[in-house]
């Protein structure tokens, strides 16, 4: 089920199990902005990877359009990976996991992708139970696009402009439980402590799990009234510039005790607050995970840490009685039936 | 009334209500009459709906082979009290009328041979329960049809034992009730008209099939592997029939697994992602649909145009979008299939036009696609995949799979690595690996149109002119492994013609009409998409060239002038697109027509 969420050693080794290094799980470098939580996450997957000493040849990374679809390029080079259409990542990698059911399968994904054009394959996908760890990195708002709201901003929240968002958020964990995802968690992108343990727990779930991963945008996440706004930069910068100036901006860690709640200052000056579940809490039953996640809401808190689990449904692979080897690995002798068959079937349709 | 006999010529219209069972009595009609030796075709004119909608069904039996659809009806069984009125009004005088006696058509046309049946009381004969009573009015029409045209007995038999294969009580409970409308009809009806069936011996080792299940078998032993799909008439009966066949060859018999993976999508976007997704892979993935899903599938087969990502495409065409007219057929996918999605983007489409054609380009498509790495299209439509087509039986595939230019971890221990987009051989078809290749160079990263010939990101144009010219290179030489054009070159022709599909079958019978008229002509078969030099070639070796087509707009005309100007004036068009099966007689005035004026 779950792996440890015991810390790593002090002293990681420099070599894994399977002889690589954390740099072997590396990617090419990021782009995106300085101080990004999305950075942040990729840190985690590549430590997780590397921790748990998985063979990247056998990982396939997937991803939709944004922001966070962008970083599967940041990580595990050595695997195959697919940078697929915006919100229709799950599709793709239900294909491929169909033909090759020994990959083991992560998907990134933003809030966009997934809540808003994508929330139809995102729900099929659960349905399905297709076994791949599927993380969402949500900021709540459209960061490639320049920050237009998502489905899953909060009620209330304003944008750049001062539009303020009248529509209800969709919380992704709440849904993916109601559609009976056997994994779902919640984190945030600079807690590395609990994000890593939960990577690791999704890896080793056997169905869909869910990784909502609260993740601010640097720079589309600002108050109008901060010197560090993209409209006070832009204001003060020259035009020629302006479209390219981006802030800089360390990035949010927190380390926290499990059942406090901690006020976490964000990059524009705001809060938010963290409330890890406490241990007494029982993830494997879903009426206490779908009450929390409604409290929550309800005092304005972000509920972190494994919300649900349930290992004894049985993935789409297996229901399909596949043969053990990977389908893309058959050839012609398994593939074709013999001459007999055809005959069998013209004989039919004399 | 004309005495003189007609005989293995002549057209059977069945007008019924949907959902009332007819489908199997209809069958039983056409295999009765095939197994007599007589070559025939089966047309189901269905409406968009489950049940109480009027519904057509035509035999056209014939003794010269032709199997195109015949407009005119000679014998009407008109078994639909909605229809009836319009059915008999459409007649022309001295066709024929099987009809239930008390809807009175005898009232509204006495220019038509009439056969008056008490099907209610013969159904009373033929069973106690109410529903089956139903059931076997349908049966019972095919008696007296069998008798009218003297269809022998013990081919009704044979017929109903293959249509009930197994049911042993379903079997007997309608032989007995075709024998009921059989007797009757001997005892009470005086024939007097012409019509009737004599032995031949065409058909023997003959099948019929629909489109759709010759191509579903197609798939099967082109090694499918991954199949995604979602519903849509009129393709759905592809993936249903391929599950059925895959169920029974493809699954170990002691172990029950299967070698294969079957998803039916939650939409078409899914479906094509899906195939997508297995095709990348390594596996043989396919999905099926037709025109409202081509528009759906868009954005996804642009994206494996430009990432090179092998898929086959199934459209089995209908007419336009939504409801209204989804049961009736068209050519009319052409240029969106041939050019789907955004940003300069074009696609091999395979063109069958018969069931045999459906077979064998369903094992051609899965080849084409992993050597050229690309989505490929098979463009068949309602008309072809959903009708009973006779033909000769399937030939077992020699060729060997061509799987492409995949690597393997041996090779890459050769290579030292790879680029996936770079072009050694100079063929335009480029080296890829597979997900699960155990060499640490073995990964790369699929992305859109901005990646170089390493597949790392790229937005230089001189990285994106690579790539948009080698993927037109790797099209100008898929040119030369397509199926090829078919022509029936004639020396003395002045005229050509061009059609595809299922198109194919009226010209067949158009030439032979026209060659009556002293009008020799020459006939070029398109089997694929992109045109070849040989289209160039026949079209410029006639005055004038008809591309027959049925679409309003003229869809392989665009195609052609589009991509040979210089020949534009030569180019002639006939337009089919009511819905309804193209016929000759339609073709013989198109072309008759522009002739006139072209003389």
């Amino acid at each position: 089920m779950v792996s440890s969420t015991t810390p790593p050693a002090p002293k990681a080794p420099v070599t894994n199990k399977i002889g690589l290094t954390l740099a072997d799980y590396k990617g090419s470098p990021s782009t995106l902005c300085d101080g990004c939580g999305h950075d942040a996450i990729t840190s985690q997957i590549i430590k997780a990877f590397w921790e748990l000493s998985i063979e990247p040849h056998q990982v396939a990374k997937f991803s939709g359009i944004g922001c966070s679809s962008k970083t599967p390029a940041y990580f595990l080079s050595r695997a195959h990976g697919f940078n697929s259409v915006h919100g229709r990542m799950p599709s793709v990698a239900t294909g491929a996991h169909m033909a090759n059911h020994k990959l083991i399968t992560l998907g990134v994904s933003g809030d966009g992708d997934t809540a808003s054009i994508g929330l139809g394959q995102f729900g099929h996908l659960i349905r399905r139970n297709v076994p791949m760890v599927y993380i969402v990195e949500n900021n709540g708002v459209y960061g490639l696009t320049k920050g237009q709201f998502s489905a899953t901003a909060d009620i209330g929240s304003t944008l750049k402009d001062g539009t303020v968002n009248r529509q209800t958020a969709i919380d992704l964990c709440g849904l993916a439980i109601e559609l009976g995802c056997g994994y779902v968690a919640r984190s945030f992108a600079g807690d590395p402590k609990q994000l890593v343990a939960l990577i690791k727990g999704a890896l080793a779930h056997k169905g869909t799990a869910l990784l909502d991963v609260i993740s601010p945008c640097v720079t589309f996440n600002n108050h109008d009234g901060s010197t560090k706004s993209y409209k006070y930069a832009k204001e003060m910068d020259r035009p020629l510039h302006e479209l390219g100036f981006i802030p800089f901006y360390e990035q949010i860690t927190v380390d926290y005790e499990p059942g406090t709640v901690q006020d976490v200052q964000m990059h524009d000056g705001s809060h938010m607050r963290l409330k890890k579940i406490g241990n007494d809490y029982d993830p494997t039953d879903r009426f206490v995970a779908d009450r929390a996640i409604h409290q929550s809401h309800k005092d304005g808190t972000l509920l972190t840490g494994l919300l649900y689990v349930d290992e004894s449904q049985q993935n789409y692979s297996s229901l399909a009685n596949l043969v053990d080897v990977p389908l893309a690995s058959l050839g012609q002798n398994e593939l074709r039936p013999p001459k007999s068959a055809l005959d069998e079937i013209m004989a039919e349709l004399t | 009334m004309d005495k003189k006999l007609i005989v293995n010529d002549f057209s059977i219209h069945v007008a019924t209500v949907n959902g009332s069972g007819s489908q199997s009595s209809n069958a039983v009609l056409l295999k009765s009459i095939f197994q007599m030796g007589i070559p025939v075709s089966g047309k189901n004119l269905f409406p968009s709906n489950i049940m109480g909608l009027p519904t057509w069904f035509t035999i056209r039996v014939n003794k010269d082979g032709y199997i195109a659809r015949k407009k005119e009806v000679d014998i009407l069984v008109a078994m639909n009290p909605q229809t009836a009125v319009d059915d008999i009004k459409a007649l022309r005088p001295g066709a024929v009328c099987v009809s239930p006696v008390e809807l009175n058509l005898d009232k509204i046309r006495d220019d038509v041979q009439h056969y008056l049946v008490p099907f209610g009381e013969l159904a009373n004969k033929a069973s106690d329960n109410v529903k089956l009573k139903k059931l076997l009015t349908n049966i019972i029409y095919v008696g007296v049809v069998a008798e009218l045209l003297e269809i022998d007995q013990v081919e009704i038999d044979a017929a109903i034992a293959r249509q009930f294969e197994g049911k042993t009580k379903a079997i007997d409970l309608n032989i007995h009730a075709a024998k009921i409308g059989r007797e009757w009809a001997k005892e009470n009806l005086k024939k007097s008209d012409p019509y009737r069936v004599e032995r031949l011996n065409l058909t023997q080792g003959k099948i019929i099939v629909e489109g759709n299940k010759a191509a579903a078998i197609g798939c099967l032993f082109a090694g499918v592997s991954v199949v995604t799909w979602y519903p849509i008439t009129p393709s759905s009966s592809l993936c249903e029939e391929l599950i059925d066949y895959l169920d029974r060859f493809r699954t170990d018999k002691e172990t029950g697994k299967k070698s294969y993976a079957v998803v039916q999508a939650e939409d078409e976007l899914a479906a094509v992602g899906m195939a997508i997704g297995a095709g990348w892979a390594g596996s043989r993935s396919m999905t099926s649909t037709s025109g409202p899903g081509i528009s759906l599938m868009a954005e996804f087969v642009g994206f494996a145009y430009f990432t090179e990502i092998p898929v086959v495409i199934f459209d089995v065409q209908r007419v336009g979008p939504s409801t209204g007219l989804p049961t009736r057929t068209s050519q009319a996918d052409l240029l969106s299939a041939y050019l789907l999605s955004h940003g300069d983007t074009k696609h091999v489409v395979l063109l069958p036009n018969s069931v045999g054609e459906c077979y064998e380009m369903a094992m051609e498509a899965f080849d084409l696609a992993e050597r050229l790495q690309t989505p490929v299209f098979v463009l068949s439509d309602l008309d072809l995949g959903m009708n009973m087509w006779m033909s000769d039986p399937f030939i077992y595939p020699e060729k060997p799979f061509d799987r492409g230019k995949v690597l393997s971890k041996e090779d890459l221990e050769r290579l030292g690595g790879f680029g996936r987009y770079d072009d050694v051989d100079g063929d335009g078809m480029t080296y890829r690996t597979l997900p699960g290749t155990e060499h640490p160079k073995a990964g790369y990263f699929v992305r859109g149109s901005g990646h170089n010939k390493n597949a790392a990101y790229s937005e230089r144009p001189e990285d994106y002119m690579y790539l948009m010219d080698r993927l037109l290179k790797k099209f100008d030489n898929a040119k030369a492994l397509i199926p090829q054009i078919e022509v029936d070159q004639n020396n003395d022709a002045k005229i050509g013609i061009i059609a595809f599909g299922s198109t194919h079958w009226a010209i067949l019978e158009t030439r032979d009409m026209l060659a009556n008229e002293k009008i020799a002509t020459s006939y070029c078969r398109l089997r694929a998409l992109p045109l070849t030099k040989g289209v160039e070639q026949f079209i410029d070796a006639h005055d004038r060239v008809y591309i027959v087509e049925q679409n309003r707009d003229g869809q392989m005309l665009d195609i052609l002038r589009m991509e040979m100007p210089h020949l534009t004036a030569k180019m002639k068009s006939v337009r089919h697109y009511n819905g309804m099966p193209i016929d000759a007689e339609f073709v013989v005035n198109g072309i008759l027509e522009q002739e006139k004026n072209a003389r």
